[in-house]
Parts: structure tokens; C-alpha cells; sequence
């Protein structure tokens, strides 16, 4: 999806890569299982550098499960994940051992939470909880720390002269804006965004979203997002999964799958919606 | 000869209070505990005629090591004659039968709490602090079993979080006591009941120190010559207290940990926090060497660095 505005227009227009690169995501045949309920039941997933892919669907049909299991913080009971980066390339994450899949949680993926309680620590400062993340790479110098955490707080548009004010006495706006710049704070080769506007007001929720669409085009960075909200799906994505019942039902680029839904459930979808 | 004088004399208790198996378990667990220093080691904490969080953990370790031979020294927030450690003490002596002692040098048992003596403690002496909260984790995780698998696999990033906190709020490390430090270049302990004034006479010190905590049922220990570092940043290096030309009102000394005393008129005297220190100074004039001299230097040069401002 290739929007018009002042950021694009001014920018060479882009060789269709989408096809030319192979997949920086690629999770196949992902199940999930929580006792009797089949959450995730053979789900691929694949997204390409630099692509936005969107994963909708109502409350229930896996989408939240199938982005734990890409940031590797539950196992699947089947399926592969491979992250195609220099020095990821070829390994199926799943296989990792604990110490080095928290190396590529902490080095490689950033994940943006629907509750900011799950993603910081509230009564620490906006700026420690950004900071955390390059403690937890070894680094043990304090003006690194601060500049880093000044600039990816920046980069996420959080006012600095609150960056060290704890999360728990901003707005559910500025709390996401830190959870962004935490993502961020290591230069992810993944970003994975849970519902990251539901609960915000709409022109709040606007605010983010510009944000985001800044970061994605100045960074080029490849997203996984969900959400039950077509609006920011349309905003963001450039392709999407339609989910229910732990499966895909439809997938294609955004406007194609928003515009001419194919499958029923993504027609009483989209219309539900508009 | 009849069975009766094969038998023990009956005793209303076992020597030293506590009863053989739960001695030896604590000894196990020391030795466990100084094997692997740092480390948090579990053990069946017994019940004992004074309340969990009044000492308990500490007097289990003296109790299954003291001795009639021993000569123990009890100390609270520094002071022999406080009432915490002048029960403890007649408590030991008269379960026991050991000889006491206020001179920390001639002591070879020391149970404390909150301080490690002024004077440079010697080779085969045993120092048993009593640990309110072991966990150095705590403060970052809540989680008490993500807390062990942190320890386990050495992930202590979290930790630096807490001290960058106190940077950022007071441009200096104002961590009272239980400040984190790193033994052996492995196990962060927490060493909770000293301040930070004392961390630094863990490091590769020449008397072993055992940590123990009753109601938590966890001891650690630092063996004698053990390296003993306090978390810091690279670049804001950990300090210790300012004693800030403090005086002591009744000794004339600097530059050691002193007590404050808030007088009427608003001022505030200091004395020293180590009555034994300044008993022996006030009768005799002569000390052995202490960790800080009156300058303040520490007595492992360059250990502690001159103090930084960090920018923010």
C-alpha cells in the first residue's frame, strides 16, 4: 500500500521488494493448544523486510497467541519460527535453548503491549524503563544509558522534559510512546505491536498511529500488528491475515482484503466495521 | 553397670539450645553455603525462644557454632549493651557456657546486627550477621522463582535498574543498606542488615562471614578472601557514606561511622556507632588498625575511587 504524503512523495519510489527479498518473518505451521481449546491451529506467517502485516480478527480467534509465539514468549506445540537475519538466518527459534532465545527477545525483537503494566514498570522512570533494555545487553555505562534512552524516547515523540516521570503518572498516550521507545531502544529487526491504540481516545489514538507510520517509513521496520480495529489496520498495515477460530481464512494486501473481502466471516467483518 | 549409667544425664536441654539434627542441618548448610559463595542455601529453619525477625536466623548459626571454648561478642546497631544483643548474648553464654566479650579482637564468634566492627577483623574469627530480607532481586522482580532462575543463570541486568533509578532521582547511590554486591564474580547477594559503610569489609576480608536469615530460611556466606564488589556504573563509580567531619563527642574520632544525636537545641552531637571501638579507645588509647584510618582511606588502596557527579 503506497500512501501519498509529503514524507513519500519526496522519496524515490521503491522497487517492489516485496517480491525480490525473501521473508524476514517466516513462522510455519504454528499450533497452540491451552488444554481442550485449539488457540492457533496451523498458522503461517510471513512477513518481509520492511512490510507491515496486519493480524485481525474478533477476541478469541488466536491472533493475540500467535504473537506471544513470535516474540517467543510461550512454545507452540508444533511449528517452525525463523527470523532471516545475519546472524539468525537458518535456525528455527524454537529450538533455541533459554539463554539463547532471550538473547534474541531482548536483541531482536520489540514488542509493543495493549497494557502498558505488562510491558513496564510502573513506578520506575520512563527513562530506566528505556534503559533497561541496554542493561540487560551488559552495558553498564551511565551517559549511555541516559543518551540512549533520550534518544529513542525522542524517536517515539515523548516530550523529554518528562522522561523521567514514572510511567504510572502519564497519560495511556505517553505510556505506549515509552513502551514504543523501549522496542526501539535496540534497534529490533521485529517490532510486534498487541492492540497498541485499543483503550487510547481516537485523536490520541491518531497521534500514535502518525508516530508509528513516521517510524515505520524513516526505519523501514518490519511489523507484526494486531488488532480488532480495521481503522488502524488500514492506517498501518500494508498486508493482512484475517483470523478465527485459530485459523486464517483470509489473507492479501490491505485495501484488496478490506475493499473485496472473498471469505464470508471477512465480508460480515469488514462490514461491521464500515 | 546399669543402663542408667550408660545414659546421658537428663537435661532440660540440648547443649546450646538447639537439638543435635538441627545443629548438624545448619552446619551442612554452612558448609554448602561457603562452598559456593554468595549463594543462597535453604535450610529448616527452627522455632527458638525469640520471634522470627528478631534475630532468629543468626542465633541458629552461633547456637550450632558456639562452643564453651568460644568467646562471643554480640552487637546491635553497633552497641554491645543494646537490649536486642544483651539478651542474644546472656542467651548464648547461658546456653553454652562461652566466655563474652566487647573487644572485637579478642572475640572469635561475632553475631551482629547491621554493623561489621571498626577494627580490622583477624583470620579464624566468624562473623554471623542476621539477614532481614536476603534477596537482592527483590526490588526488580517479585517473582521469588524468577528470582532463582535469574541467580542461576547470572542475569542480573535488573540490578543496575535500581541504581540507575537512584541517579536519576538523586545524582549519588543513597542505597542505605543492602547495597548489591557481587562475591566471587558470580552470586549477587543482598548483605541487608549493614549499610553501605561496611560493604566494602567483605572484600577479601580475613574472617569468614556467615549471612542467615530465620524467617526467610536462607543463609549465604563469604569466605575469608573472597572478592567482594559493590554494583556500580562504569563511569559514577560506589561510595560510601560521607561522614562528613563528623566528630565523635566522647572519643575525638573522624571518619567512622557515627550515630547521630539530635540535641535540644536543635544542633546534632555524633558518636561512634562502634561502642566496643570506642570503649577500648576510651580505656586504653590503643587500637589495632581499623578498616577506614582517620582520613577515611580504606585499608585495600584503591579500592573505593573518588567520588563522580554523573550528569543527566
Amino acid at each position: 500500500m503506497l500512501a501519498i504524503s509529503n514524507h513519500q512523495s519526496s522519496q524515490p519510489f521503491d522497487a517492489p521488494r516485496l517480491v525480490t527479498t525473501a521473508p524476514l518473518v517466516r513462522a510455519t505451521g504454528l499450533t497452540k493448544r491451552y488444554g481442550s481449546i485449539e488457540a492457533v491451529a496451523g498458522v503461517d506467517v510471513e512477513a518481509y523486510p520492511g512490510e507491515v502485516l496486519g493480524i485481525v480478527g474478533e477476541s478469541g480467534s488466536g491472533k493475540s497467541t500467535v504473537l506471544r509465539l513470535l516474540n517467543l514468549e510461550e512454545m507452540p506445540d508444533t511449528g517452525a519460527y525463523m527470523l532471516n537475519t545475519p546472524t539468525l538466518a537458518g535456525k528455527n527459534l524454537y529450538d533455541l535453548d533459554r539463554f539463547a532465545r532471550r538473547e534474541v527477545q531482548i536483541l531482536s525483537i520489540g514488542v509493543v503491549y495493549q497494557n502498558p503494566h505488562l510491558g513496564l514498570r510502573m513506578r520506575f522512570t520512563s527513562s530506566g524503563n528505556v534503559a533497561e533494555r541496554l542493561l540487560l545487553t551488559g552495558e553498564r555505562t551511565f551517559a549511555t544509558l541516559r543518551q540512549a534512552a533520550r534518544d529513542s524516547l525522542a524517536i517515539s515523540e515523548f516530550p523529554l522534559n518528562r522522561m523521567d516521570d514514572p510511567p504510572r503518572v502519564l497519560s495511556g498516550g505517553m505510556q505506549q510512546r515509552v513502551q514504543l521507545a523501549k522496542a526501539l531502544a535496540l534497534k529490533p529487526a521485529l517490532l510486534l505491536l498487541d492492540e497498541p491504540t485499543t483503550g487510547l481516545d481516537v485523536s490520541v489514538q491518531a497521534l500514535v498511529l502518525d508516530t508509528l507510520k513516521h517510524l515505520q517509513r524513516e526505519r523501514k521496520m518490519t511489523i507484526v500488528l494486531v488488532s480488532h480495529d480495521l481503522g488502524v489496520i488500514r492506517t498501518l498495515a500494508d498486508r493482512v491475515m484475517v483470523m478465527r477460530h485459530g485459523r486464517v481464512v483470509e489473507q492479501g494486501l490491505t485495501d484488496q482484503i478490506l475493499e473485496d473481502p472473498q471469505d464470508a466471516y471477512t465480508q460480515q467483518l469488514v462490514h461491521a466495521k464500515l | 553397670m546399669t543402663l542408667q549409667d550408660l545414659a546421658q544425664p537428663r537435661q532440660d536441654y540440648s547443649y546450646a539450645f538447639m537439638d543435635a539434627y538441627a545443629k548438624r542441618e545448619l552446619r551442612r548448610r554452612m558448609l554448602k553455603a561457603i562452598a559456593i559463595p554468595g549463594y543462597q542455601v535453604p535450610y529448616a529453619s527452627r522455632e527458638l525462644p525469640i520471634a522470627r525477625g528478631w534475630g532468629t536466623g543468626g542465633l541458629q548459626v552461633t547456637l550450632s557454632l558456639v562452643g564453651p571454648e568460644s568467646v562471643v561478642k554480640v552487637i546491635d546497631q553497633g552497641a554491645d549493651d543494646s537490649v536486642n544483643a544483651a539478651n542474644l548474648r546472656r542467651f548464648i553464654t547461658r546456653m553454652s557456657g562461652s566466655q563474652t566479650t566487647t573487644d572485637t579482637l579478642k572475640a572469635t564468634l561475632l553475631q551482629s546486627r547491621h554493623r561489621i566492627p571498626e577494627e580490622i577483623m583477624q583470620e579464624g574469627q566468624a562473623l554471623v550477621l542476621q539477614v532481614p530480607d536476603p534477596e537482592p532481586l527483590r526490588g526488580v522482580t517479585s517473582d521469588i522463582s524468577k528470582a532463582h532462575q535469574l541467580h542461576a543463570d547470572s542475569d542480573y541486568g535488573q540490578m543496575w535498574l535500581l541504581l540507575y533509578e537512584q541517579l536519576v532521582r538523586y545524582r549519588q547511590y543513597i542505597q542505605g543498606a543492602s547495597y548489591p554486591s557481587l562475591v566471587n564474580g558470580r552470586y549477587i547477594i543482598s548483605p541487608s542488615p549493614i549499610p553501605r559503610w561496611d560493604t566494602p569489609k567483605l572484600h577479601q576480608s580475613a574472617h569468614l562471614t556467615l549471612l542467615s536469615a530465620g524467617r526467610e530460611k536462607r543463609l549465604y556466606a563469604v569466605p575469608p578472601y573472597t572478592d567482594v564488589y559493590p554494583l556500580e556504573f562504569s563511569d559514577v563509580p560506589f561510595q560510601v557514606e560521607n561522614q562528613r567531619g563528623w566528630v565523635c563527642k566522647t572519643t575525638g574520632v573522624q571518619n567512622k561511622f557515627m550515630n547521630e544525636l539530635p540535641q535540644e537545641d536543635g544542633t546534632s552531637q555524633y558518636e561512634l556507632s562502634d561502642s566496643g571501638y570506642a570503649e577500648k579507645l576510651m580505656n586504653t588509647g590503643e587500637t589495632s588498625s581499623p578498616y577506614y584510618d582517620d582520613q577515611g582511606n580504606f585499608y585495600h588502596a584503591g579500592y573505593l575511587k573518588p567520588p563522580v557527579l554523573p550528569t543527566l
